[in-house]
């Protein structure tokens, strides 16, 4: 990976200007020439301001981490359609990273940003997608250092891929991992399932479903900071992505060796995403979310993390659906609201298009 | 809440199981005949529920569980000759053909196998495709047929002539009754399939009660509806008067969707059909009509299988699981060499088959 650089010799001898409403990336933009560096400079600098982008150099240096420990993470972004009602691509790519590190009680700090631009990408698409990587990176304060960018060929990528890794500090003292649920613990949720997926399912093509869903995709960093400073005993953070809540809490109670039991009637699902799975066939438990996470806290915290969730943009809808047992380890159970109980599994190989 | 959310009032459901339980008087054992109801039937837990004295078994309405072996290599010959698209429904791509290959890994290899949820968006495909041949894999019953055949008529209106369909379609009334001739399982009553007798009418079902001397309730897909139709046939046993009760009057009338009928009848014709655990029954499949032979993959494309090994290297036991004869769990590959992501048989592929609806609501 290279840092992209705008070699002030090179700066100079550009002289057209090529970004009209119409203008497309071509396989040249990516070849490390000229054409790079226009695209480099009319696209991403405009947005990518970070002092550490603009000099000549193959990476980035961090000054002065916090104390901690480091926490790295990446994630690759391939979302069908790129835009979508609620986001686009570059706003998953952001906010996805980001949540990866608050997943282990990170801050997260930097980001990388790498391309990957099928020839014939209009640039006014791509200008909107880094206007919004820069949007949200501000407003999960984080900074993008170093980014990378690739133009291939017709037909060896779909539009756009973007890769975003990102590093965070745990501060002294947080434990949060999914092996980490204990005995008792009480399980929360900030908000409603699977609105993320729905959203992406109703662009799609042969899909004829109009739905006023929008994507739930949020950076919840500062959400998680909040509970962390009222809590210092959270157990789990997980944010479920990729297979919904249901492979979400399943991982968790192979993970730590425990059973999970939730409460149908506690899980917040919009009217919109029921009627919608309802018509589909879905299982809201296994669609994607982009803005949501579980927490497993012990119960004589779960009312406050519930409050001080509330409080927050991201958590109005937030609600306690299970808790933790010593009964059946690995399985997770639910409580149907007629009374029933029966398995949550983990979903077989998915069959729905790229949600992310 | 949902729209539905009448039909999901709980307080309602345990009302009327306590009501079912008062009045029962023997044991009684009732068959879903849909894959709709098996699915939604353990989502709910429902079986749990119901008083122990009543006993639910699994017909073979899933469409894809019921497919012939001959008709899955069949679908992965066609998939693999050169210039067409397959166009089919989710679920039909990993169902094992008889040499362990299924239509995913077909795609895998090359093949152009796209999943729609219509066959109209099928008809897109080829208007979008005109130098490829859009084949489209018609599996399903009743419900489906009809929108096979409108799409057939949709081709011949927009004069697509790029555009196939290989017609695996099976009617239900028959398999019902080579359930009950086959004489395996003593039934007391049979929940009717809600969308398909939505098509079909009620009337379809009066052979239940007169010859059969067996009840039958037709029912939604929501646990009201569904425990109301058990209900009624938990009635009809104690008063001993077998009919076909409606509990889906929202959806059902007697005498069915006459215009989905219609669009049925104009283009298929009922033929003998082969059904896996059936066998070969008379009258109980839906071919292509000779005036729309140019639409008929079985006629356009010239291809020839082996017959299938009757050596079935898993002994997997869909057959009998299909028949209601043993529950999934009973089947020595379930849940160990038997799962969703590496089926063994179709009963594990589709989510509406029995095994995969243990295997997915079900524990202990
Ligand atoms: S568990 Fe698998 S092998 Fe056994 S009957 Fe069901 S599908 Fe066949």
């Amino acid at each position: 990976m290279l840092v992209w650089f705008l070699p002030r010799v090179l700066a100079l001898p550009i002289t057209f200007t090529l970004m009209n409403n119409q203008d497309k990336v071509l396989l040249s933009h990516g070849s490390g020439g000229r054409l790079s560096h226009s695209l480099i400079k009319d696209v991403f600098l405009k947005y990518f301001t970070e002092p550490q982008l603009l000099n000549n150099e193959d990476a980035s240096t961090i000054p002065d981490l916090p104390a901690g420990k480091l926490c790295f993470s990446t994630d690759s972004y391939v979302v069908k359609p790129i835009f979508f009602p609620g986001g686009n691509i570059g706003k998953l790519a952001v906010c996805g990273t980001v949540n990866d590190l608050s997943m282990r009680g990170a801050l997260p700090l930097y980001l990388s940003a790498g391309f990957i631009i099928e020839e014939g990408f209009l640039i006014k698409d791509l200008e909107m997608i880094a206007q919004t990587m820069f949007q949200y990176s501000q407003k999960s304060s984080v900074k993008i250092i170093t980014g990378d960018t690739k133009v291939v060929e017709r037909g060896a990528a779909d539009k756009i891929f973007i890769n975003t890794s990102g590093v965070g500090i745990i501060p002294e003292g947080r434990s949060v991992s999914t092996t980490n649920a204990k005995i008792g613990d009480y399980i929360l949720i900030n908000g409603t399932i699977g609105d993320h997926g729905i959203a992406i399912l109703s662009q799609r093509e042969g899909m004829n479903f109009s739905s006023t869903i929008q994507s739930d995709c949020a950076p919840l960093n500062m959400i998680v900071e909040s509970l962390f400073n009222i809590c210092s005993s959270i157990h789990v953070l997980k944010d479920p992505t990729r297979g919904g809540l249901g492979t979400s809490l399943n991982e968790v109670a192979l993970a730590s060796k425990i059973g999970i039991e939730i409460n149908e009637d506690s899980i917040p699902i919009s009217r919109t995403v029921a009627t919608a799975c309802e018509m589909l066939g879905l299982d809201p438990l296994y669609l994607a979310n982009e803005g949501k996470f579980i927490t497993f806290v012990p119960p004589e915290e779960a009312d406050k993390i519930l409050i001080e969730m509330k409080k927050n943009q991201l958590g109005i809808e937030a609600s306690i659906i299970g808790i933790v047992t010593d009964s059946h380890p690995g399985l997770v159970l639910m409580k149907t609201i007629y009374g029933a109980k029966r398995v949550i599994n983990m979903p077989s190989g998915e069959l729905l298009p790229r949600i992310c | 809440m949902s729209l539905t959310a009448e039909f999901k009032d709980p307080s309602l459901v345990r009302a009327i199981i306590k009501n079912m339980s008062d009045i029962q008087t023997k044991p009684l054992t009732f068959m879903e005949f849909c894959g709709t109801h098996t699915q939604s039937i353990f989502k709910h837990g429902i079986r749990k529920l119901l008083p122990k004295t009543i006993k639910m078994l699994s017909g073979p309405g899933c469409p894809v569980c019921v497919t012939d072996q001959k008709e899955i290599d069949y679908s992965i010959a066609l998939s693999q000759l050169p210039g067409v698209i397959i166009t089919t429904f989710g679920d039909f791509l990993k169902v094992p053909g008889s040499d362990g290959s299924n239509l995913q890994k077909a795609r895998a290899w090359g093949a152009d196998i796209r999943i729609v949820y219509s066959p109209l968006d099928a008809i897109q495909i080829a208007l979008q495709n005109k130098q490829k041949k859009v084949i489209f894999l018609g599996i399903g019953f009743e419900t489906t047929a009809p929108i096979v055949a409108a799409s057939i008529l949709r081709a011949v209106k927009d004069r697509v002539s790029n555009y196939y369909v290989f017609s695996m379609h099976k009617l239900t009334p028959p398999a019902t009754k080579a359930i009950l001739n086959l004489g395996e399982i003593k039934l007391d009553g049979i929940l009717g399939p809600g969308h398909v007798s939505t098509i079909i009418g009620s009337l379809a079902w009066e052979f239940l009660p007169s010859i059969y001397n067996l009840p039958f309730a037709i029912s939604g897909f929501e646990a009201v509806d569904i425990i109301k139709g058990l209900e009624s046939l938990v009635k009809q046993n104690v008063e001993k008067k077998p009919q076909v009760i409606n509990t889906y009057s929202r959806s059902v009338r007697p005498e069915g969707n006459t215009r989905a009928i219609a669009t049925m009848n104009e283009v298929f014709y009922e033929d003998l059909a082969c059904w896996r655990g059936l066998g070969s029954i008379p009258d109980s499949g839906l071919s292509i009509k000779s005036s729309y032979k140019k639409f008929n993959a079985k006629d356009q494309f010239d291809i020839r299988i082996p017959e299938p090994e009757l050596f079935n290297p898993y002994d997997c036991q869909c057959h009998e699981v299909i028949r209601g004869l043993i529950e999934p769990p009973e089947c020595r590959y379930f849940k160990n060499k038997c799962t969703p992501d590496n089926p063994l048989g179709a009963c594990m592929v589709s989510s509406e088959g029995a095994c995969s609806a243990y295997y997915l609501y079900s524990y202990e």
